[in-house]
């Protein structure tokens, strides 16, 4: 599960390449218009280098605080083998995180360092894990459609330059999958129930419509700063793009079930065949990812909580002659 | 503080505002390389890392990671800081690699000069022979 990632547009461009090797910078640039990987030891420019710590990192922390709305539900889930499939797609976001903050970690940015940026609130991540999973209904919308925006997002991202981060992608797709399914199963099964089943998916869906449509960020403009990013392919598609893709795939399957979506504007014009929507609130959409969500600041106290429980048997384990070496791969 | 979850609001949560770093470094101890093989027989394949405190825990923890789903027959895990590379930088020394073909089978094919000195020779050649040993074995 991942949202999308910010890319810090407010440096100027002129000093995005300031001080490169422009040899070297031709050379790397070459090996991504071939359609090469770029692996840990490769020579790259400061802001590639800068930007992708900061995606891969966030994606990861999105990974980590969205196992926490599903995980408070694993032991009200309904029946055991929704509890035993709850708690492996839990156990598959939890480990994405770890794939992720591994590749991250190949740029030169250690785990630690990383952590810390999240819990004293320096780094993002998802802005819809701010969000409460109120009922078994939320779980089942979040499990189905939010899962759904990051395997589109996750799938584009594949395709990047960074070695590390595809192959950990890669295999993140593959395990999406399951929990894609699990949640599509999850939906039907509540709207193809009784009448109260289906009022609690229905409500679920409306609480759960603008986040939905935060996932993929606000609309982008294309800045000589992006255009830079797309070129050294770490960013692969514009946020709307994204957003197309899911409504086109996902609002048919939604209607198929005779669920509503609260907006009436949402429909597909046929001559351009580009969805149309109401514009999500975007000044809500700021106002959650500074801080001022339903849920932020819970969700980095119990993740404090986590750390600092945990903290004397990491210590304990250490051993003082240990040395730190950056993986390989 | 009221949470939607009921573990959460029994917990006795920290404050966040100090700003204190958590983690100290090397909290994380060290990196171990993970070598999945997916059934006997097969190559060990590198899968990832894992952060342990010794060899026994990124047993533990690559099994978690890399064989919770996938058919597993055996793991290896190797400190990173063992594993020596050859350089990226260094690649070109491996740029004639593919112009080696005297090192490949399909490289040798002397069929013609066979078939040449058996008819200069008058040496029957086998090929009828052969034909009927495929058929025999494509029935
Ligand atoms: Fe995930
Ligand atoms: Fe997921």
């Amino acid at each position: 599960m991942y949202g999308t990632t910010f890319i810090d547009k407010n440096k100027p461009v002129k000093n995005i390449l300031e001080g490169e090797d422009p040899v070297k910078l031709a050379e790397f640039e070459a090996r991504i218009t071939r359609g090469e990987k770029i692996e840990p030891r490769d020579w790259m420019p400061k802001e590639y280098r800068r930007q992708l710590i900061r995606m891969i990192e966030q994606h990861a922390h999105s990974e980590i605080i969205g196992a926490l709305p599903e995980g408070t539900w694993i032991t009200r889930a309904p029946g055991f083998r929704r509890k035993l499939a709850l708690m492996a797609k839990v156990q598959d976001e939890v480990g994405h995180g770890q794939l992720l903050y591994s590749a991250a970690e190949t740029l030169g940015k250690t785990r630690e360092a990383m952590i810390n940026d999240l819990i004293n609130g320096k780094s993002k991540y998802s802005n819809v894990f701010n969000y409460p999973a109120m009922t078994w209904g939320d779980t089942a919308i979040i499990a189905w459609l939010i899962d759904a925006g990051a395997i589109i997002n996750q799938v584009t991202n594949s395709k990047g330059s960074y070695g590390p981060y595809c192959r950990a992608l890669e295999r993140i797709c593959s395990e999406e999958s399951f929990h894609l399914k699990y949640g599509h199963d999850n939906v039907v099964y509540l709207a193809t129930g009784t009448p109260k089943q289906r009022e609690l998916v229905q409500d679920a869906l409306n609480r759960w419509w603008t986040p939905i449509m935060h996932f993929h960020g606000p609309p982008d403009k294309i800045s000589a700063h992006t255009q830079i990013l797309m070129k050294w392919k770490v960013k692969m598609a514009s946020n709307d793009d994204m957003r197309q893709q899911f409504l086109n795939e996902y609002v048919p399957k939604i209607w198929d079930l005779g669920l509503t979506i609260p907006d009436p504007n949402l429909r597909k014009n046929e001559e351009t065949g580009k969805w149309e929507y109401t514009e999500p609130d975007w000044d809500e959409f700021k106002r959650v990812i500074n801080g001022d969500g339903p849920c932020n600041k819970e969700r980095l106290q119990v993740r404090r909580w986590a750390e600092e429980r945990g903290a004397w048997v990491r210590r304990a384990l250490k051993k003082a002659e240990a040395k730190y070496t950056v993986p390989l791969a | 503080m009221q949470s939607y979850d009921p573990r959460v609001n029994r917990m006795e949560l920290p404050s966040n505002e100090d700003g204190k770093e958590v983690l100290q470094s090397e909290e994380n101890w060290e990196t171990y390389e993970v070598f999945h093989q997916k059934k006997r027989g097969d190559q060990h394949i590198h899968v990832g890392i894992v952060h342990a405190a010794n060899p026994e825990m990124a047993l533990i923890l690559a099994k978690e990671s890399f064989g919770r789903r996938r058919q597993t027959a055996n793991l290896w895990v190797v400190k990173s800081s063992q594993v020596h590379a050859t350089d990226y930088e260094n690649q070109d020394m491996f740029e004639t690699t593919p112009e080696k073909t005297y090192r490949e089978a399909s490289d040798y094919y002397c069929m013609d000069r066979i078939r040449k000195y058996q008819q200069e020779h008058g040496i029957a050649d086998r090929k009828g022979e052969r034909r009927k040993k495929t058929e025999a074995k494509s029935k």
